[in-house]
């Protein structure tokens, strides 16, 4: 808030640990407790705990109805004295990092494992929309019933004409993920991507094409929230919290959105890390359309408003990139696993500031920025977050 | 420019009828209030009571001061196409079936922006004007509108299902001996109805109008009496499969409430009519209907019920019959809920008093067929669900919803306004 004088605390003593990423399938006959459980056993088997040694636990998900965290508990026998659930879609990896760092900080709990995950039906998708929220059940599925698709396209075809871009714009964003994606075994999209196929897609929602959609799979992400010292004496290895942002139903004003939450928050978060743009040596956007990955750059400062297009011109997005950008193939070339869509970019970031990418790694890849963006509750993601992160020797 | 719709081809009757999907009809109870100005064709939204903040999404609290006092206002219709696509791939099957579908981001001019069905001829970026109506779910939508008329703007695919056009469409008149049936038959063939069906109950007996009806364009008079079962049955059978619009102008009145009629003769026929009528024509037109509401562009759309306004509140010179309206109008609406699965609207026309023999002793203003007549083609033209015809409808029912209890009162001091 404008006016606010107290500075922040830090997150000095807590980091994150142990990523794991349970492999996505594009429909699943499974639940998301099974697919929760799988991504929670890897986290852990890497870390080498058992569920006793968890006494935090965060859950982010669509498809456990009618279960929530609570019902989780017992149904994969943990007994957490800390338990959040986050219904914030995209924005939940960047906010269950918030959350449970200061439960380990505050010692309310030692250990949390976060973990978003979400299984994908045959027709659990039309279900999902149907009833999202209530303004999108009562003010947007009733006309076209489009989904994001259709919303995303209105504030595509906004931003197109209000800044000039081009659709090759935002397919520069689609070929490079896609050509880091080829990099990640475990990404759904296998194949190239060219400018020409990108162009040449089908439109699904104008000027939304094909190769603009994510494809919704079955999947689930996991990392740990724990003390430094815990981490050390386990021989894990982990990434520091530099700074984190979020905020919600920002600039109710705007018509249309044209910015997310993150342009109000952006300085306090460089302020917090000590960092500006140029410290990032990689960028994980929330990317369900490349519009939202433009104006990410443009939000969270890399360019100005506006100058996105120009932007993605002058640069290479790919992990060999001068400005690697969702490194594991993001949401649009490795797959949109529900929840677990906000998990993605914060459990790749992890791996990356830990040297622990493997086939995805960004050579020296030192500090990150992760920004989430989440729930077209009516005509706009109202939900924005981001944090920055740093390697255990930086 | 929209491209006029050509006459639909005889059916193949080999072939599937189309079964009828619905847009989703989840709403929330503050969303309703959209639905119900969308039934007189208002475009209304909630204004806040105490700071004037304009609302949308409906909602339950003022997204300005948090006030819960959010009253329905009429609102400005002008705005501007900020932002549009075209949906190509749709999660529904009614609209999957129906793509490319136009929507878009209108913002108001006065203040918020909505997400609106969008006509053909609305220019991109351009300005629009925002109409609130009926989709085939029964709920209210928003839909842009090019600011004027364009040539054949009614033939725009997309408005075609918000509305009841009576364009190439085939019409049942009930009653071919009411005072009111050759103006409605000459309404609808200037609308450009197909076929106009008149059924005729007993058509030994001569009465004054008949040559005017057969000399209307595209008449078929039919024999039809509806207090007789079978006979609603027996053109059912002919007709059923092709009726697509069905108004039923059949009515018995006569002035006299309970005491100053002796007996129940007069009671029992206005309920023959008035009320068992209505279920006679439901139960065998009513599943054929209800089962076309897809079959292309002469599919069935609408069922048009003309009422007396005083089936809301009973008018007491004319007692027994108000309550013999207030019957067909408690039924009207079972109606509607059991057409709804089958998107076809049911279409109640409330009338005050008719200029016609039974209420000739009656003052003015009474409503002239001919009003009646473009009352009910405009409604179909606009999909409307209530239509409130001539000024004694339109002021009780203000009165109505201001307070029953005071209208009650009100209508015992009248002297027969009729029905």
């Amino acid at each position: 808030m404008a006016g606010r004088t107290s500075r922040r605390m830090g997150y000095e003593g807590v980091v994150l640990a142990a990523p794991a990423t349970a492999p996505y399938q594009r429909f699943s006959k499974e639940t998301a407790h099974w697919w929760i459980a799988r991504a929670l056993r890897q986290s852990l088997q890497s870390a080498g705990l058992s569920p006793r040694d968890v006494d935090g636990f965060s859950v982010a998900s669509f498809t456990l109805f009618p279960d929530t965290a609570v019902g989780l508990t017992q149904h994969l026998g943990l007994t957490p004295r800390w338990l959040d659930h986050i219904p914030m879609g995209g924005a939940s990896g960047v906010v269950a990092l918030r959350r449970a760092a200061r439960a380990v900080q505050a010692g309310d709990a030692d250990i949390v494992a976060c973990v978003a995950g979400d299984t994908n039906h045959v027709d659990s998708f039309r279900r999902m929309l149907s009833s999202f929220s209530r303004f999108a059940q009562d003010a947007s599925y009733p006309y076209g019933a489009g989904g994001p698709n259709a919303c995303f396209a209105l504030l595509t075809d906004h931003y197109m004409s209000a800044y000039g871009a081009i659709r090759e714009d935002f397919g520069r964003i689609c070929v490079a993920q896609r050509d880091n994606a080829l990099r990640n075994p475990h990404a759904v999209m296998k194949k190239p991507l060219t400018m020409d196929q990108y162009l040449g897609a089908r439109m699904i929602s104008d000027p939304i094409a094909l190769f603009d959609c994510v494809m919704p799979v079955s999947g689930a992400e996991a990392f740990l929230v724990m003390r430094e010292e815990d981490a050390r004496a386990a021989g894990l290895p982990y990434a520091h919290i530099r700074g984190s942002i979020e905020r919600h139903n920002a600039f109710p004003e705007n018509p249309i959105q044209m910015r997310g939450g993150w342009a109000m928050d952006i300085d306090e978060l460089y302020a917090m890390a000590d960092a500006r743009p140029d410290d990032m040596d990689l960028l994980q956007t929330y990317d369900d359309y490349p519009v939202i990955s433009m104006m990410q750059f443009e939000d969270l400062g890399f360019c100005g408003k506006g100058e996105g297009p120009a932007f993605v011109r002058e640069r290479d997005l790919t992990i060999a990139g001068d400005f690697p950008h969702n490194t594991s193939g993001g949401q649009l070339s490795a797959g949109q696993a529900g929840a677990a869509g906000g998990f993605i970019g914060m459990v790749e970031a992890i791996r990356q500031v830990t040297g622990t990418a493997g086939p995805t790694q960004v050579k020296g890849a030192a500090t990150a920025m992760v920004s989430g963006f989440g729930m077209i509750n009516y005509d706009r993601g109202v939900c924005s977050s981001a944090a920055i992160i740093s390697g255990a020797g930086t | 420019m929209t491209d006029a719709i050509l006459p639909p081809p005889k059916k193949d009757p080999q072939k599937r009828t189309r079964t009828q999907t619905l847009p989703s009809g989840l709403r929330s109870r503050a969303a309703l209030g959209l639905t119900a100005a969308a039934a007189e064709g208002r475009f209304m939204l909630q204004v806040c009571g105490e700071c004037g903040a304009l609302q949308y999404p409906p909602r339950d609290a003022c997204s300005t001061c948090l006030s819960t006092d959010l009253p329905w206002r009429d609102i400005d219709p002008a705005g501007e196409l900020i932002a549009e696509t075209t949906v190509r791939t749709s999660t529904n099957t009614y609209f999957r079936e129906r793509t490319p579908w136009r929507v878009g981001t209108v913002r108001l001019d006065a203040g918020p922006s909505v997400m609106c069905h969008v006509h053909g001829d609305a220019p991109r970026g351009g300005r629009v004007r925002i109409i609130n109506r009926l989709d085939k779910s029964g709920q209210g939508v928003l839909y842009a509108l090019p600011p004027e008329g364009t040539p054949n703007m009614e033939d725009d695919p997309q408005l075609r299902e918000i509305t009841a056009d009576p364009k190439f469409r085939r019409v049942l008149i009930t009653d071919a001996r009411s005072e009111s049936t050759p103006a409605l038959a000459e309404a609808f063939a200037k609308a450009g109805a197909s076929i106009i069906f008149i059924g005729e109950p007993e058509g030994w007996r001569p009465y004054p109008h008949r040559t005017a009806l057969e000399a209307i364009p595209n008449v078929q008079i039919v024999p039809l009496d509806v207090t007789d079962t079978a006979s609603v049955a027996e053109l059912a059978g002919e007709i059923g499969g092709k009726t697509d619009i069905l108004v039923n102008n059949a009515r018995f009145v006569r002035p006299g409430g309970i005491m100053d009629r002796g007996d129940t003769v007069f009671a029992r026929d206005e309920m023959e009519v008035n009320y068992l009528g209505l279920m006679r024509l439901a139960q065998s037109f009513g599943p054929a209907m209800r089962g076309r509401g897809a079959d292309g562009d002469n599919s069935a759309a609408a069922w048009v019920n003309i009422l007396s306004v005083y089936a809301y509140s009973n008018m007491p010179a004319f007692g027994a019959f108000s309550a013999s309206n207030a019957a067909a109008y408690s039924l009207s609406q079972c109606l509607r809920a059991e057409m709804r699965p089958g998107g076809v609207r049911v279409m109640n026309v409330y009338t005050g008093p008719t200029d016609d023999a039974w209420h000739q002793p009656l003052p003015p203003p009474k409503v002239a067929p001919a009003a009646l007549a473009r009352a009910i083609v405009s409604g179909l033209k606009d999909g409307l669900e209530d239509v409130f015809v001539g000024d004694v409808a339109k002021d009780l029912i203000e009165r109505w919803r201001a307070g029953a209890k005071v209208l009650e009162r009100e209508m015992s001091e009248t002297d027969g306004g009729g029905a």
